[in-house]
């Protein structure tokens, strides 16, 4: 049209291609072919999934090839059904990671996927999450699971509502309007939580768990940062957010037994050791999916926690991919790597009992 | 007559080369063309067909098995209202700006003004659309918290402002707002090409009638640029309805269908809805992403067409 935009599209044309330099980091130094020495894992694996393990997985990823010169790993943090997808599909995504395990009409899809060997899936990643809220003068703030099912679902509009009084007995609470806020991408953050109050206070959140926030209305934001920064910016607000992310905000602590919780990784990972098995997404020797308790009594567990998985075969087409992938499942469930993964993406450490059955599976890989 | 058809031969000697090297360049040339159009052809009928392919499981699959358990038409008509909405309250917002930059930048400024300010409205056309939805989020946002107050508070009875106002400023009308911003260049180029090419008689004409400058403007180019402005109006709109990043970023949606612009509550774009539901989706959800897709594309394909056809009457003329 006009010659005057010539100079503007030009300039777009320039920034078009140094945002897809800078996109391109992804590593294409293929470390495949001639293997190093025997012992240490060699070759290529790529994996896709949960955006929720992308800070640890980058950390195992540095870790693990520098102690393996000869291995590369890659991973996609497309989402976590994509993962799944990507994973059952074959191909070249050797493991998935995921904020939920395979359901029952995805098993036994990815039961053939690994044909000819055993399914792998094991929680690698928990993290507790936490409940953030912006209002000035507020301290400390304590929700019972029915008061927070409440709020969330915009039948307590007023933070001096006497549900939050009875939270907080002696607690100067301002008539400030509430801006709940959720996620409004789909989010394993958002599954997690949902499963909390549906388990937790199921006589007010009637809603099934789901990763898309099941009540329409409310404020919304677009991935954690999205949500971190609408919480700030709003007086009155509250959301639920990765604990390592609450940065400045307040957090709440949250109801267990007769006592409040502040949000640990500690806590996270005491009440997933008393987490059971469910048996219904189970079915398989190394297929493990728990039912995170969401109704602890004893004060140091927290329950309020993300739990995500790891997915992979025990066999592949060839051995030295079956090799890399037990290499660095190993890795990640070692006390090392999860602990990198503390460092990295605050991240609770995985205990000890599910640490032992996790191994069983990766010594299954290749065995 | 005969030295004048002499030269002319000698030019298209010096530029095609002599004898049958001409027709052999002319040949390539033009066969590149048509392959170059061509190709524009291809790219466009392969989107359309691979949304339709793509959208066909969506259109056949039962209510249940679709996203929020609803029919295709229940789950795509919110998200098609709040993209319209988006995209209408940005073109009302950016329309009179453009205009009047158009104008300064073709009749009331010194030229040398004229010529970088018409360089930096270009400028904000390349600024990338994720820029804007940070600065939405970060500066604007927080920016018009008060004012949205102040909108309930006085223009409370009208729907648009009906409220409550956002405390978080994440609102249609913010994000209207910035995408104003993003179309305000390409409504005010294309304007204020055909602003400049107002036949001087006609302005001279107005004035020489005793027309102040405003009375020239209104009675000889704004009727002239009249079709100019329609089109690039049509062309923002355009612009504006398939906007992801910056909407993705700055609205808080719910994906209810309301004309309330200024509370935390709103309607749900067509690509801001792809954008937040598409990384976690599988198997049906994606189909039906992609249906929302197509109707987005008929959107925009509508709008544009509607623009075209502006500008050739306007040719016609």
């Amino acid at each position: 049209m006009s010659t005057k935009l010539w100079p503007a599209l030009a300039a777009s044309a320039v920034l078009a291609v140094g945002v897809a330099a800078c996109g391109s980091s992804d590593d294409s130094g293929s470390s495949g072919g001639s293997g190093g020495s025997s012992d240490s894992a060699s070759g290529t694996i790529a994996g896709a999934g949960s955006s929720a393990q992308e800070a640890a997985q980058e950390a195992w990823k540095a870790n693990f090839e520098s102690d393996n010169s000869d291995a590369t790993v890659t991973y996609d943090p497309i989402g976590s059904g994509g993962g799944r997808d990507q994973f059952v599909a074959g191909g070249a995504t050797a493991f998935a990671g995921s904020d939920s395990p395979f359901d029952t009409d995805e098993l036994p899809k990815a039961t053939q996927r690994c044909a000819s060997g055993e399914l792998v899936q094991i929680p690698d990643y928990i993290s507790p999450i936490a409940i953030v809220y912006n209002l000035p003068g507020v301290e400390d703030l304590q929700l019972s699971p029915e008061t927070t099912a409440k709020i969330f679902k915009g039948e307590i509009t007023s933070w001096d509502d006497p549900a939050i009084k009875a939270d907080n007995p002696g607690a100067d609470l301002p008539s400030t309007d509430i801006t709940a806020v959720h996620r409004s991408d789909e989010s394993g953050t958002t599954a997690n939580f949902t499963d909390y109050l549906h388990e937790a206070a199921g006589s007010v959140w009637t809603d099934e768990p789901d990763s898309v926030f099941p009540i329409k209305g409310g404020e919304s934001a677009a991935q954690t940062s999205g949500m971190v920064q609408a919480v700030k910016a709003g007086e009155g607000a509250i959301g639920y957010a990765d604990e390592s992310q609450a940065q400045d905000l307040g957090v709440a602590k949250v109801k267990v037994g007769n006592t409040y919780v502040a949000p640990s990784a500690d806590g996270a990972a005491a009440d997933f050791e008393q987490s059971q098995k469910d048996p219904e997404l189970s079915q398989g020797k190394y297929v493990f999916a728990y039912k995170v308790q969401r109704t602890p009594t004893d004060p140091s567990s927290y329950p309020v926690l993300l739990v995500s998985y790891l997915m992979g075969c025990t066999k592949y087409d060839s051995d030295e991919q079956t090799n890399l992938v037990k290499a660095y499942f190993n890795y990640v469930i070692s006390s090392e790597g999860q602990q990198a993964a503390a460092e990295n993406a605050g991240s609770a450490p995985l205990p000890p009992g599910i640490t032992k059955e996790d191994q069983t599976a990766v010594d299954a890989i290749g065995g | 007559m005969e030295a004048s058809s002499t030269a002319t031969t000698l030019r298209h000697r010096r530029l095609f080369g002599a004898g049958g090297g001409r027709r052999v360049g002319d040949r390539i040339f033009s066969k590149a063309t048509v392959v170059a159009a061509l190709t524009v052809l291809a790219i466009l009928g392969g989107v359309a067909v691979f949304l339709i392919v793509k959208a066909a499981p969506a259109v056949t699959a039962s209510a249940a098995d679709l996203p929020e358990g609803k029919s295709l038409v229940d789950y795509i008509a919110p998200l098609a209202f709040g993209t319209v909405l988006a995209a209408i309250v940005a073109v009302i917002v950016a329309v009179p700006l453009a205009v009047a930059v158009a104008l300064f930048i073709s009749h009331i400024a010194p030229r040398r003004i004229a010529n970088s300010l018409a360089y930096a409205v270009d400028l904000l056309a390349a600024i990338p659309s994720i820029v804007y939805g940070l600065w939405g989020i970060f500066v604007l946002g927080p920016a018009m918290v008060p004012i949205l107050d102040w909108l309930v508070d006085k223009l409370g009875f009208l729907p648009f402002f009906e409220g409550p106002a956002s405390v978080t400023g994440r609102t249609m009308l913010t994000a209207g707002l910035v995408l104003a911003v993003m179309i305000l260049p390409i409504i005010s180029a294309v304007s204020r090409e055909v602003f400049a090419q107002t036949p001087r008689r006609l302005e001279e004409a107005a004035l020489a009638l005793g027309a102040t400058r405003w009375e020239m403007i209104r009675m000889a180019v704004l009727p002239f640029g009249k079709s100019a402005v329609i089109s690039g109006s049509m062309l923002g709109l355009g612009r504006a309805l398939g906007e992801t990043m910056a909407v993705t970023i700055i609205l808080s949606v719910s994906g209810i269908v309301t004309f309330d612009l200024v509370s935390q509550q709103n309607p749900t774009p067509i690509a801001a809805n792809i954008a937040l539901k598409f990384p976690e989706a599988s198997g049906i959800d994606v189909n039906a992403l992609i249906a929302s897709g197509l109707v987005l594309f008929g959107i925009t394909l509508v709008v544009n067409m509607i623009a075209r056809l502006v500008i050739s009457r306007s040719n016609v003329q």
